[in-house]
């Protein structure tokens, strides 16, 4: 065969006209007009592939994948007050979403209360306000946690929004043991990438074994982490960074339970993933892939764990965020679902596709139902869940697998070199690499090396604008009367017993996820137990690299 | 003799999406500014120190989380009482074409929505903004 593609390549493709574009992924790997056996020598697919379900997983975590039970369609939402979020959550159930998402608030992800000076402006304008239990009660109301799962996109103060969850589950009366669900709880990511952080590295790492610790106990159906390469890529990195720095904290992870007492295999089998689907099809498929297999060598070899369900990598996905236009909104559509098909060729357990207004606010209903169906009508009428890994076995994604894996290891072996992913993340090294990339990037589009249809291709004077949700700024009014009035009707004698305790915890060094159960019991606010860990554990300033 | 245009890149509120911001800079400095990035989380009180303590001639303030209808006029109101009116204040972001017109009358010179080239930014700065317009009187 190695003949016949040379001689082709040669008297056949080199001497035809070609497009005038660089042949490279979106992320500037370069990329062959053809692939053929000659391009997988020495593969041997019983070893590098195997059957899905086992290891190494290339083909998919689960047995059955997509033929025993489709994705989770789990569509991110929130906004304005716990009240109008719920609304949007029934409506989403109604129409066909599988599991729901949380999305917080800017105050509520940095551990501020609503009446913060810095929360001034921002109160429900991108996600819900959650203040005390009160908030989370009605957040849920009508949706039994029994029966229902649910990722909160929350990490700093994840701790105590895990805890509300649960004492809200407490009060429906359904067990600890019967709550399933996500919390992203990814601090490392944070300092990277997505940039919501209170205290200092170091500190919140403690909370997150604290967490593991917990739920390995008490909530054994919980994902204690969601380690994310989403935003890491949102910022502008290549896919193998991507791929690269997630796995990376994944085993910073894992090494940070080990060195907290833990046995590997009581806690690594409940960490999960959450990936980008960014607009480079077959790059995305062949990244998730990659993902899997090098999390199981790794789980297998690195970290000698035993259990199977210790070297699955699990994921949710989204798609990308940073790919959509507010120009020609329509266009985004097309986007996603690309993007939506990506992720479920690459064997995504759970799925996010964005709506096609949300580069310019939060989605409306019609863009998020459009965005629904996107997945429904995949999932019903185009055939592709129905085989397993269909694009296993082309030379080109098995071809670009391997380098993609092999480049994401090289990555690894300079951060181990460096001392480890927080050495790194302390020294500025991923941050750096992401934000040249994202230079990069948009100096190539500004170029023209790279498209945007509508940006800098296909441009057009704008048509009528498509409607925007719009958040009142009597959100913040209201949020801040209710929290007002839960601090004078509270028993304010349990609630600072509780947050003292909180403090002495953090102090002591002890599991500081039973003081906040009691707080969050008692109505303390997120804010006020925050207050109480800051003055422990110190806070956090922006390096400001540029 | 002009000293080089010195531009405050902030980053205002709680928002932390800084990718834009940053590339803004960058592309500022690569085309010969003085630019200072100050980071994340910044009040307006903390932009209007930071622009006086650099006395810088200009304040690019980038947001993505919707707070703009406050933070951005709350900025311009601190440079007034400092006398600083004479700072150009720009912006960018997440921000609806229809809250363009309230933040223009309360003085932002120009908003960059996304979508908007690195270029046309630089092509503002150059037309727009002078070396220690304060001392011009």
């Amino acid at each position: 065969m190695k003949g016949a593609k040379d001689k082709w390549l040669r008297n056949d493709y080199e001497k035809a006209p070609k497009r005038d574009i660089r042949f490279t992924t979106i992320s500037d790997l370069p990329v062959e007009p053809l692939y053929d056996p000659t391009d997988l020598e020495g593969f041997d697919s019983e070893v590098d592939l195997g059957v899905p379900g086992q290891y190494p997983f290339t083909r998919g975590i689960q047995k059955t994948m997509y033929r025993g039970r489709l994705w989770t369609m789990r569509q991110f939402a929130g906004f304005g007050t716990a009240k109008d979020t719920n609304q949007r959550y029934h409506f989403l159930l109604q129409n066909g979403l599988t599991g729901l998402s949380v999305a917080f608030d800017f105050p509520t992800l940095y551990g501020r209360d609503s009446d913060d000076p810095m929360a001034r402006g921002e109160v429900g304008k991108c996600g819900v306000a959650i203040d005390t239990l009160t908030d989370m009660e009605t957040l849920f109301d009508g949706i039994p946690l029994d029966k229902v799962t649910t990722s909160m996109t929350i990490n700093p103060p994840a701790s105590i929004l895990l805890a509300m969850y649960l004492v809200v589950a407490e009060k429906q009366g359904v067990k600890w043991d019967q709550v399933g669900g996500t919390i992203q709880n990814d601090m490392l990511k944070e300092f990277i990438a997505q940039k919501t952080w209170i205290f200092p590295p170091r500190p919140h790492i403690k909370i997150i074994t604290d967490i593991l610790d917990f739920c390995t106990k008490y909530v054994p159906k919980w994902n204690t982490i969601s380690i994310s390469g989403y935003h890491i890529r949102e910022a502008g990195s290549t896919a193998v960074q991507e791929l690269a720095f997630t796995i990376a904290d994944g085993i910073a992870y894992v090494q940070a339970g080990v060195e907290a007492g833990l046995d590997v295999d009581s806690f690594a089998p409940r960490l999960s993933f959450f990936f980008n689907a960014h607009s480079d099809f077959f790059e995305e498929v062949v990244k998730f892939r990659a993902a899997r297999r090098m999390w199981a060598k790794i789980m297998k070899e690195r970290f000698k764990a035993k259990d199977p369900r210790s070297w699955m990598l699990r994921f949710h996905t989204q798609t990308a965020g940073c790919s959509l236009t507010a120009q020609q909104p329509m266009n985004n559509i097309v986007r996603t679902t690309i993007q939506a098909i990506s992720a479920i060729m690459g064997g995504t357990q759970s799925l996010h596709t964005n709506s096609m207004d949300e580069t310019m606010s939060l989605p409306t209903e019609q863009a998020v139902t459009v965005a629904l169906r996107t997945q429904q009508i995949i999932a019903e009428e185009s055939g592709i869940p129905n085989v397993i890994d269909p694009l296993g076995g082309s030379y080109y994604i098995e071809a670009l697998t391997n380098k993609m894996e092999a480049e994401a290891t090289e990555y690894i072996r300079k951060i181990d070199e460096m001392g480890g992913t927080i050495a790194a993340i302390e020294n500025g090294y991923q941050q750096r690499e992401i934000s040249n990339a994202a230079y990069h990037y948009q100096m190539q589009v500004e170029q023209g090396i790279k498209t945007v249809v509508g940006i800098n291709k296909y441009a057009m004077d704008e048509p009528v604008p498509i409607p925007l949700l719009k958040i009142p700024d009597e959100v913040e009014k209201d949020q801040i009367e209710r929290l007002e009035n839960i601090r004078k009707t509270r028993n304010n004698t349990r609630c600072e017993d509780a947050l003292d305790e909180v403090e002495n915890s953090a102090r002591e060094g002890k599991n500081i996820m039973y003081p906040i159960l009691d707080a969050v019991r008692a109505y303390a606010s997120e804010g006020e137990i925050v207050q109480r860990l800051k003055k422990v554990y110190g806070e956090y300033r922006d390096p400001a690299y540029l | 003799m002009n000293r080089k245009v010195r531009i405050l890149i902030s980053k205002p509120g709680l928002d932390g999406h800084d990718r834009g911001a940053k590339i803004v800079a960058r592309a500022l400095r690569d085309a010969g500014y003085e630019v200072i990035y100050t980071g994340l989380h910044q009040t307006p009180e903390m932009i209007v120190e930071a622009a006086m303590q650099e006395d810088v001639d200009a304040i690019g303030l980038s947001i993505l989380s919707g707070a703009h209808n406050y933070l951005f006029p709350k900025v311009i109101e601190l440079l007034n009482n400092e006398g600083m009116e004479h700072i150009v204040v720009f912006g960018g972001g997440i921000i609806p074409d229809e809250d363009i017109p309230t933040l223009e009358s309360a003085g932002i010179a120009k908003i960059f929505t996304p979508g908007a080239s690195l270029e046309s930014i630089v092509k503002f700065v150059e037309e727009k903004i002078v070396p220690n317009a304060a001392q011009r009187g």
